[in-house]
């Protein structure tokens, strides 16, 4: 516990306390009883944090302690939500929970006073105990950690992991906790990684962290688990709520979801196509949306792993400095994914520089900022000279699936040519030849 | 009937829990407006959510917030984007906390003489029952400490804590609530005082004094549901009973009488089931006996709703109760009884209607016969025991029996501890598990708030000023006697007069505000008028009407007697009903004119001192027509004029 107390928490120092310890104290004009709590990161200095008896904790500076007593140790035990083992239902298909971490897996921590990642997959659901009339459910945690930390090396690690258990073909469903920052990355990532898949990998998260009573984790996961065992698709999605209300969860393409909010539940919407499937989490059925999907194969699935670790991703702007991209040659970068502006521009004076990094054997995607609707270099004079230049209009492709994309590509060719014909290939419906009316911010 | 006991000897002691709305510009974690919508529905985005039950950082669960989620609604909030956002939905984070609250907090803990703490930690506290969209209270102490006093001696403050309002019920149907986002977030202060309080009176001054405290800050919110009081109320071998959702002030007297009743009557009992050495261990569900084949028999006798029942799938269980006669119909309060009590347990545990007693049939058409059928069943005397049957669902039926079986066992104890509803009529009903500790977790999303001096300077320009200094500049500066000062700083009407002072000085002097608010009223109580039926609203509706030249100031009296009779009627309606217009100073000047020249020798023979008959006369037909100052001055010159005009 000494741990948690750095150079920083004078005050406990002083005192000779440390969290845990039953204290007594004279206040002001108040005696005190309470349980000593470890200081957060914005605990001043000359603080103790002290939880009184009342479950409140306060902020109390070391110079109004008079008559310290220490009264016991007490030692916060990590419990959990019931003592009631689980049982685990043999006749129910079987799924494989794989955890990485994520707000879902959270919960708070002192050293902070702030949310992290430590729940294991276990007490999850143990906390959803309604999953289990449904599936019997498998689980390894893989990593811990929040997702704006996930690398191309981890989505590898990821890759292989779930592969082994499609080759173990027993499973019905894979499910992925994740952090859903990033989560769009992972779940692109993991659709390359892995083609002709035999079974569902679902990622699931929470917008609000699973110790509160309004955490949307318990129903996206329960929605999870109905989505791995009931999707007759075999596709790398991801299963969150489909509004604010607690009411279905959307099941979305990876290669075609963003979070488009910081906070919301909502947060992932299907960019330029719709949710493959709805699910009612409450009733436990799914309706599915979107007719044209990879069905589960009957086949051996096949592992196409590894990343490039070499690919950027850079967002155009009024003003943009070329030397970015000057930068990115001169650090032997092999491929530079664009957010252009509206049908994917560049300012006109940056082609020159696009021409060099093309001439360095690098290759350029292009994908557009306004996320909605194609890229098209041929309406405008830029555009036609950055196709000149040698650039790959990535369609209406996300920039997040075009740079992972990209970085799968380059991991299996150096033929740029080769890497244009991979980008416009559709893979896993990451392009929608179709963009219909209806597919447009609702 | 009267239920006072003697509080002395049976040990009451009450505490209170003051939560004041403060009047801030916007919500206490986001930047929403602190007004309530007229109409929720208007504009309103209708969200539908559900809550778990979440686990302390210990790991334990909150046995209020266990019984709760076992209900497991669903919620549903009004959000209009004019009185709430995201915040409110649980959709975004908390905004830093509001400034201008934790100003005004610190001020009211300053003036309460409480120690305000170093650093304030927001906490989380468990609510599940969908008041808050989040599934907790955000809630902070700021103080600890201090004390109020009241005529029948001190009462000590335990803490002070900022927190944010819930989400307003607006209805509640078929295990679906519906809860308005407009009041969530609104900054609360909530005062809990020791348990000091040793009498109904006592407790009722008290939540007058932390009141009018509060409302000197001039930053608290006003009206009904802007203050709201929970009590805890105990007695000797008693227990500590939260009482929930007092909104007004004159019931919290009511309220500890009825409770300190109930406790007490609870004791007797206890006293009585041991007397009667009633087997305990024969009360359990396993000795619940179906007898619905009897009520399908008697299915001509019974009353509609019964039959209803039992045709939809329902079953009637009996729980036999040996050596109770008469203890299922013992009286706890008004139309209060136990039984009345289990029916509440079996309510909120089993979602069942209500329960039938032996003590109260027969009823119900339950007839005499049906009645000794029942008893023949049970292999029960019909002189001796009793008896409860519930009708319902089989599975609520159980579920309901559980929670009166386990009721009744605590009545060999005495008195259980729980949380209670307030009703209307000063009674209470049981509501739910008392919450424990573990309901609290620090809320991650906010960083602590070191309390500075800076703060402290800014919270000192509210702290009311305190009575000495108030008594001061009530003579100095607004003129008023000392004793009417006085008077006015201990009368219930000290805030009030100073927010009129506020508003309507110098259209309306603050003598004349103050000398209204004690010695009219103290008038027109003498002539037994009940005066505490006016409420502030009233008595600030007759200044206003007084500031905009409605009427003139004589009238106040009248006025005031005709509101207090009819309290409906405002002041445009009473004053058609005293039927004053108010006349010009030509008509004026005709009246006068008509008097005097009527008593022109009276005038010429008395000069001068003529004037207050004339006067006299003059008021007698323009009374509150006009103000008196300005008939006396045309009454002077018209005088004058005539006793120069003659010569003399």
């Amino acid at each position: 516990m000494g741990s948690l107390l750095n150079e920083l928490n004078k005050a406990y120092k002083i005192l000779g306390v440390e969290p845990g310890l039953y204290i007594r104290f004279r206040y002001k004009n108040e005696i005190l009883e309470g349980v000593v709590m470890p200081p957060y990161v914005f605990t001043d200095p000359d603080i103790i944090v002290v939880k009184l008896k009342n479950g409140y904790n306060i902020g109390v500076l070391y110079s109004e302690i008079k008559d310290l007593e220490i009264i016991e140790m007490k030692k916060p035990e990590a419990g959990s939500i019931s003592s009631e083992k689980i049982v685990q239902r043999k006749d129910l298909p079987k799924i494989i929970v794989v955890g990485t971490g994520g707000t879902i897996a959270s919960k708070i921590e002192y050293e902070t006073g702030a949310v992290k990642p430590s729940t294991s997959v276990d007490e999850l659901i143990e906390a959803i105990p309604e999953v289990l009339d449904i599936a019997y459910i498998e689980s390894e945690t893989l990593f811990n950690i929040l997702s704006e930390n996930m690398r191309p090396e981890y989505w590898e690690i990821i890759a292989e992991r779930i592969y082994n258990y499609m080759r173990d073909e027993t499973y019905k469903g894979v499910i992925v906790t994740h952090g859903t920052d990033t989560m769009s990355f992972t779940a692109s990532a993991i659709a390359f990684a892995i083609q002709r898949k035999n079974i569902p990998i679902v990622f699931v998260g929470s917008q609000r962290s699973s110790d509160r009573p309004s955490s949307d984790a318990a129903l996206n996961f329960i929605g999870a688990v109905i989505t791995a065992v009931k999707a007759p698709f075999a596709e790398s999605v991801i299963a969150m709520h489909h509004e604010t209300s607690d009411t279905k969860i959307a099941v979305s393409r990876g290669v075609k979801t963003r979070k488009m909010h910081t906070s919301r539940r909502d947060t992932f919407r299907s960019i330029n196509s719709r949710p493959l499937a709805l699910v009612d989490p409450f009733k436990k059925d799914m309706e599915l949306i979107e007719k044209e999907y990879i069905p589960r194969s009957k086949e051996e699935p096949i592992l196409m792993n590894g990343f490039d670790k070499k690919v950027a991703l850079i967002y155009s702007y009024p003003g943009i400095d070329p030397e970015i991209l000057e930068f990115l040659i001169e650090k032997k970068y092999r491929g530079i994914v664009i957010a252009g502006t509206g049908f994917g521009h560049v300012p006109e004076y940056m082609i020159p520089v696009i021409r060099k990094a093309i001439n360095n054997n690098i290759a350029v995607a292009v994908t557009s900022q306004t996320l909605y609707g194609r890229v098209n270099l041929s309406v405008y004079q830029t555009g036609r000279e950055m196709l000149r230049a040698g650039v790959i209009p990535c369609e209406d492709m996300l920039p997040e699936t075009a740079y992972v994309k990209l970085s799968w590509t380059l991991y299996r060719t150096d033929n740029i040519e080769s890497v244009r014909k991979i980008m416009l290939t559709n893979y896993v419906y990451e392009m929608n030849p179709r963009l219909t009316e209806d597919l447009f911010l609702r | 009937m009267s239920y006072r006991l003697n509080y002395d000897e049976i040990g009451l002691r009450v505490g209170l829990e003051i939560h004041q709305q403060l009047d801030t510009k916007t919500k206490l974690f986001c930047s929403c407006p602190t007004s309530l919508a007229e109409d929720p529905y208007k504009n309103a985005v209708i969200i539908e959510r559900r809550l778990r039950v979440g686990k302390s950082e210990l790991g334990e669960i909150d046995p209020a917030a266990l019984f709760e989620f076992r209900r497991g609604r669903l919620y549903r909030y009004l959000a209009s984007p004019s009185y709430s956002c995201l915040v409110e939905l649980d959709e975004e984070p908390p905004h830093p906390v509001n400034r201008e609250a934790l100003v005004i907090a610190l001020a009211i803990a300053k003036a309460l003489r409480s120690n305000i703490v170093d650093e304030i930690y927001f906490m989380r506290k468990i609510v599940v029952d969908g008041s808050n969209t989040s599934g907790f209270q955000r809630t902070a102490i700021i103080g600890l400490g201090g004390y109020v006093e009241t005529s029948q001696g001190i009462v000590r403050i335990q803490t002070i804590a900022l927190e944010e309002d819930s989400a307003r019920k607006i209805e509640e149907k078929d295990n679906i609530v519906t809860y308005s986002l407009d009041r969530l977030g609104i900054p609360l202060i909530e005062i809990s005082t020791a348990p000091d309080i040793r009498s109904p009176e006592q407790a009722e001054e008290t939540a007058f004094r932390i009141g009018v405290l509060m409302r000197l800050t001039g930053k608290v919110k006003r009206g009904l549901g802007t203050i709201r009081q929970d009590l805890n109320i105990s007695i000797k071998n008693g227990a500590k009973i939260e009482i929930k959702g007092v909104q007004k002030l004159e019931l919290i007297s009511k309220i500890v009488e009825l409770e300190a009743y109930r406790q007490y009557r609870l004791l007797q009992l206890k006293n009585i089931l041991l007397e009667r050495e009633v087997p305990r261990e024969d009360i359990s569900l396993d000795k619940l006996v179906d007898i619905t084949d009897l009520f399908v028999n008697n299915k001509n006798k019974i009353a509609r709703f019964i039959r209803e029942i039992l045709e939809k799938n329902g079953v009637a269980l009996a729980l036999p109760l040996k050596r109770f006669k008469g203890l299922l119909g013992f009286e706890l309060g008004p139309n209060r009884r136990f039984g009345s009590e289990l029916a509440d347990h079996a309510r909120a545990w089993g979602g069942v209607g209500g329960l039938i007693h032996s003590d109260e049939l027969p009823k119900y058409g339950i007839d005499e016969e049906f009645l000794k059928e029942i008893f023949r069943r049970l292999s029960l005397s019909h002189e001796e025991d009793g008896f409860i049957i519930i009708i319902d669902e089989r599975e609520k039926v159980l579920k309901a029996f559980e929670a009166v079986i386990k009721r009744i066992h605590q009545a060999f104890e005495g008195v259980p501890q729980e949380t209670r509803a307030a009703q209307e009529d000063g009674t209470t009903r049981y509501m739910r598990p008392q919450p424990g500790s573990a309901r609290m977790y620090p809320e991650t999303d906010l960083i602590p708030v070191k309390v500075d001096e800076e703060l402290l300077k800014e919270a000192e320009k509210y702290v009311p000023e305190p009575f000495e200094i108030k008594l001061r500049r009530f003579v100095e500066e607004h003129g008023l006697s000392k004793d009417l000062a006085y008077s006015l700083i201990r009368s219930r009407y000290i805030a009030l007069y100073e927010e009129l002072v506020r508003k309507y000085s110098p259209k309306i002097s603050p003598q004349l505000i103050a000398s209204t608010l004690i010695n009219t009223l103290k008038a027109l109580s003498s002539e037994g008028l009940d005066v505490s039926q006016l409420d502030e609203k009233d008595l600030e509706e007759i200044f206003r009407a007084l500031s905009e030249d409605k009427f003139s100031k004589e009238l106040i009296p009248d006025v005031l007697r005709v509101k207090i009779k009819e309290r409906d009627k405002n002041v445009d309606e009473i004053l058609r009903i005293l039927s004053i217009k108010r006349i010009s100073l030509e008509d004026l000047e005709k009246i006068i004119d008509e008097i005097i020249s009527k008593s022109s020798e009276e005038i010429i023979k008395r000069r001068e001192r003529a004037f207050n008959i004339i006067m006299g006369r003059v008021m007698e037909s323009v009374r509150g027509k006009i103000d008196g100052k300005i008939v006396a001055e045309i009454v002077k010159r018209k005088i004058l004029e005539l006793l120069r005009s003659s010569g003399q």
